[in-house]
């Protein structure tokens, strides 16, 4: 009854072509902006914000990376966390060996050096599809791996072979406490998202798509399925390379060479998933939706009087990743971004039924 | 022509036999060194044959790439470990064999049947699931500490040859008997597909999935025993790393590497498997003991390790050059 | 009809496109042998032939997808050799498919925005922003792609995504991406198979105003004879990859070899 786009007429091309052109959707969205930049910083605990929420906006904006290039574009790709990896090491060492530069470029930076190992590791999509890229793919997780593990260049000759690093500074601001943490990590996740709203929504969000659906038929209207394909490896390899950077700076502090293992991977690939391939509100969905899921599996059973070891968590939280991507790719193959589109739907006609 | 088409394969081909002539530019490598090296290299490689065989199979009938392979490896591995510790070998082992085949049973229930006529893709993440599921799942059950397997062998190495080359060669027994055994069983299942009927009419599915459902072979049941022998042949795999390497949760990483088998091999072809296999064994094994030190030296690196992804490498090579793999068919796509 | 077309004829002009000797095989399996034929401006040309005959190969042939061994193609004049289907699209030919390949996760105005492609210059960062210039070609481009939806009469589906449409509007859709590409010739690939009489009929409709309109040149493919008679200036035809006939429609329903290729006689 609320919720009806009767009567809203659009009478230009670029009215019809915004990025929300139900008035219901804007409002919501405008709410929700104001809940998390006003409310949540007032009312969120710390535990929140370091467990939950931090994560939450870093993984949200990886998974949008590992979206665009799986999901739009339809290249399967079981390596991700190695360009996490590339996004990290070089800006940690950007920031070691130029330390001058603002963090924002070396967030840009980082992202450019991760696009251009993107890009190598995306050469072999243009002989080979699906599932073979998927082994490709597998040879940039273990080659970078060993990489950032062995040469010591990389991580500044620490003997430990772990890196640490200062807190983020921004313009002089020093972004150090968890609600600063939250602030510029939703702002920069919010930026991300709409260059990836605009891409997915242009011309060379098509040509991903088409090569996705069809890849001879794009050839035939002229889509060239190198670029396309590349493209595609690029800018997701940005995107999860700036998340990487994130990932190291923002939210681990220090790390090691295991923090980007094949394990964060398939999570980042899980979220997609269960989130929805081919939709950027299905990566935070997915996202948040990973963080949670251990969160619950430790504390539920705790608060039901059956408190159950943090090894049989991991264990359960496995057994529950793996029978839920099962579930999702028979049930719902769109994930939880097509159920939110259907109560959507629903919600049009309510409270009538057709 | 022949150049132009079998050029860089040629070239591949060059480069993998220059690695292996490579190592004794340095001359303080010894015959006697180098052939330990290789049979190390083959024990290693008959045992990802072995998991990339089940792999191959499960291809060919179902067009599944399963990914869960190196889970099926950990899993029946630590059934084994755990059951062994109740009951002797004898009977743990086809006690093991008897839950993968339960396992194939309700996978091809609960995963496949569900999601069958889905693209590839779908399936393969399917399998991705079941990876996790598994993994969490046999730990759950069987436990997440690092188990032994004792099949009974000596452990202490052997020499031999000495009288051949300076020094003799060691080998370990262990090792020998497994890799008989482990070719023993590919060998078997080589001629399960050539000779039987269920081989035929696995190697008909295999060829074309409704053609061989319209002559009446029940398409389910196949699945279920390719799936199985799959099962199977991860158990044996399972057991032989086990008892060399413990049961734990790295076998699973470990078994992972028939994928690059596979690629090199070409996903259909049993020979495929074999032969990469062991190519993979011997090329890792070369590349860590000889070229290994050499990469250390001269870019001052914290340790080798290059074995963790040498297969990949050379498998990302393959697909550059040759995207079907040496054994593999080409297929056009049609429009 | 028949006074529609002889209007139609006299818009006819030199040849467009020219297929010399060509031969395409798979393996050992001869998909085509020695096939020649014109096609010219503005006309409708259709190729013909049993299932199998190489209809299909003949368009990949064309459109790059496929390289055959012998012959040549000469289009506008220039030979063309190993063009790969990005460039065919570029120099102007477009096609639709037999079996549908849409894009299916996308909308219909999606898809056919798709076809608007080649002619988007925008570079991705300016798309990422959506700037200016990324927006005002956006835009310039809907132009286009709503005049031929109003053509084509798909203006409720516009936002469907397309693989929840029926059969035949599919079928649609496909030529309006094929018509957004602005292409000077046109291949369409059984544009009618599968449909229902009145299917058919729309669809005729629409491939004749195309031509008409547009001044598009066609080449389609069918093998259902009795559609393609009427709306064809010429009509060639293939069996097991050689071609058996060719000419007006009244020579080639006259031609023996057709008729006894149609009922299996000569094999």
């Amino acid at each position: 009854m609320f919720y009806r786009e009767n009567g809203q007429f659009k009478s230009s091309y670029a009215s019809d072509q915004q990025m929300l052109p139900i008035l219901q959707d804007r409002l919501f969205m405008a709410g929700l902006l104001v809940i998390a930049f006003a409310a949540v910083p007032f009312f969120a605990t710390d535990y929140l914000f370091l467990s939950l929420l931090i994560p939450f906006l870093i993984l949200a904006l990886a998974a949008i990376g590992l979206n665009l290039v799986v999901g739009y574009c339809g290249q399967i790709s079981l390596g991700h966390a190695a360009f996490m990896a590339v996004g990290a090491y070089a800006a940690y060492n950007l920031v070691l060996r130029l330390p001058q530069l603002n963090f924002l470029v070396v967030l840009v930076l980082a992202g450019l050096i991760a696009a251009a190992v993107g890009l190598v590791f995306g050469i072999p999509s243009l002989r080979i599809k699906g599932l073979y890229l998927g082994v490709a793919t597998l040879a940039a997780q273990f080659f970078m791996d060993w990489l950032f593990a062995r040469v010591k260049w990389f991580t500044n000759y620490a003997h430990s072979g772990s890196v640490q690093t200062a807190p983020v500074e921004v313009f002089g601001w020093i972004v150090d406490t968890p609600v600063e943490k939250y602030l510029f990590l939703l702002v920069v996740l919010i930026v991300f998202t709409l260059i990836a709203k605009n891409l997915v929504r242009s011309h060379i969000g098509r040509e991903w798509m088409a090569i996705r659906d069809m890849d001879v038929a794009a050839e035939v209207i002229g889509i060239r399925p190198v670029y396309a394909k590349l493209t595609a490896f690029a800018v997701s390899s940005f995107y999860v390379g700036v998340a990487g950077a994130l990932w190291g700076f923002v939210h681990l502090g220090s790390w090691e060479p295991l923090a980007f293992s094949l394990t964060l991977s398939l999570n980042l690939l899980f979220m997609i998933i269960i989130g929805g391939m081919g939709s950027l509100l299905g990566s935070y969905f997915g996202a948040a939706f990973i963080l949670m899921l251990p969160i619950l599996l430790n504390q539920v059973p705790a608060m039901l009087g059956v408190p159950i070891s943090t090894a049989m968590a991991s264990h359960l939280e496995f057994m529950i990743f793996g029978a839920l991507i099962v579930f999702f790719l028979i049930v719902e193959p769109h994930g939880l971004a097509r159920l939110w589109a259907i109560g959507k739907e629903k919600l049009r006609l309510w409270p009538f039924p057709h | 022509m022949i150049m132009r088409k079998h050029g860089p394969v040629l070239a591949l081909g060059a480069l993998l036999l220059a690695g292996l002539v490579a190592p004794f530019a340095d001359r303080s490598t010894t015959p006697g060194f180098y052939v330990e090296v290789l049979l190390g290299g083959l024990m290693a490689g008959v045992l990802y044959s072995l998991v990339a065989l089940g792999f191959a199979l499960i291809f060919k009938a179902s067009g599944v790439f399963n990914f869960a392979q190196g889970a099926m490896v950990l899993f029946a591995a630590l059934a084994v470990a755990r059951l062994g510790e109740q009951m002797p070998l004898w009977a743990a082992i086809p006690l093991g064999m008897a839950i993968m085949v339960a396992l194939a049973w309700l996978i091809e229930r609960l995963v496949l049947r569900p999601l069958v006529n889905q693209e590839a893709i779908a399936l393969f993440m399917a399998t991705l699931g079941v990876t996790f599921f598994l993994d969490g799942f046999g730990q759950t059950i069987w436990g997440s500490d690092i188990y032994k397997i004792e099949l009974g062998i000596a452990k202490e190495p052997v020499m031999v040859l000495q009288s051949v080359f300076q020094g003799g060669i060691l080998v370990n027994a262990e090792d020998f008997i497994a890799a008989v055994v482990a070719a023993a069983l590919v060998a078997g299942l080589a001629l399960f597909f050539q000779m039987t009927p269920t081989g035929r009419a696995l190697r008909a599915v295999a060829d074309d999935h409704q053609a061989a459902q319209s002559i009446g072979i029940p398409l389910n049941r196949m699945w279920v025993i390719v799936w199985s022998v799959a099962g199977i042949v991860a158990l044996v795999a399972g057991v032989i790393w086990g008892a060399k390497l413990g049961v734990q949760f790295s076998l699973s990483q470990v078994a992972l590497k028939a994928l690059p088998v596979v690629i090199l091999g070409g996903f259909t072809s049993i020979a495929g498997a074999i032969v990469g296999g062991l190519i993979i064994g011997v090329g890792e094994k070369m590349a860590e003991v000889f070229l290994g030190p050499i990469l250390v030296k001269a870019f001052d690196l914290a340790g080798g390790g290059i074995e963790n992804w040498f297969a990949y490498m050379l498998a990302l090579l393959f697909l550059l050059v040759r995207p079907e793999g040496l054994f593999g068919e080409k297929h056009i796509d049609r429009v | 009809m028949t006074g529609e077309s002889s209007a139609r004829a006299g818009r006819i002009g030199e040849v467009i496109l020219a297929v010399e000797g060509v031969s395409l095989a798979f393996g050992g399996v001869k998909a085509l042998s020695g096939v020649s034929f014109d096609v010219r401006e503005h006309e409708v040309r259709a190729i013909i032939g049993p299932n199998g005959a190489g209809k299909s190969s003949m368009l990949n042939v064309i459109n790059g997808v496929y390289h055959p061994q012998e012959g040549t193609i000469h289009y506008q004049g220039r030979e063309y050799h190993d063009m790969d289907p990005h460039e065919v699209a570029l120099s102007g030919i477009a096609r639709t498919f037999q079996s549908l390949a849409l894009f299916k996760g996308m909308s219909v105005l999606d898809n056919i925005m798709s076809g608007r492609n080649l002619k988007m210059r925008s570079n991705i960062l300016l798309q990422a922003m959506r700037l200016g210039p990324a927006l005002r070609e956006e835009i310039e481009h809907r132009e286009v792609v709503e005049g031929i939806i109003d053509f084509l009469e798909i203006q409720a589906y516009r936002k469907t995504q397309v693989g929840r449409l029926p059969y035949g509007l599919q079928k649609r859709v496909d030529l309006a991406r094929a018509l957004a590409m602005e292409p000077r010739i046109l291949l369409l690939d059984e544009p009618m198979a599968g449909m229902n009489m009145e299917e058919k009929q729309d669809m005729c409709r629409f491939i004749l105003d195309v031509n008409d309109q547009f001044g598009t040149t066609i080449v389609l493919i069918e093998h259902d004879m009795s559609v393609v008679m009427d709306i064809s200036d010429r009509v060639v035809v293939l069996d097991y990859g050689k071609k058996i006939g060719d000419g007006s429609p009244d020579e080639v329903r006259a031609n023996q070899a057709v008729v006894d290729a149609y009922l299996g006689v000569s094999h």
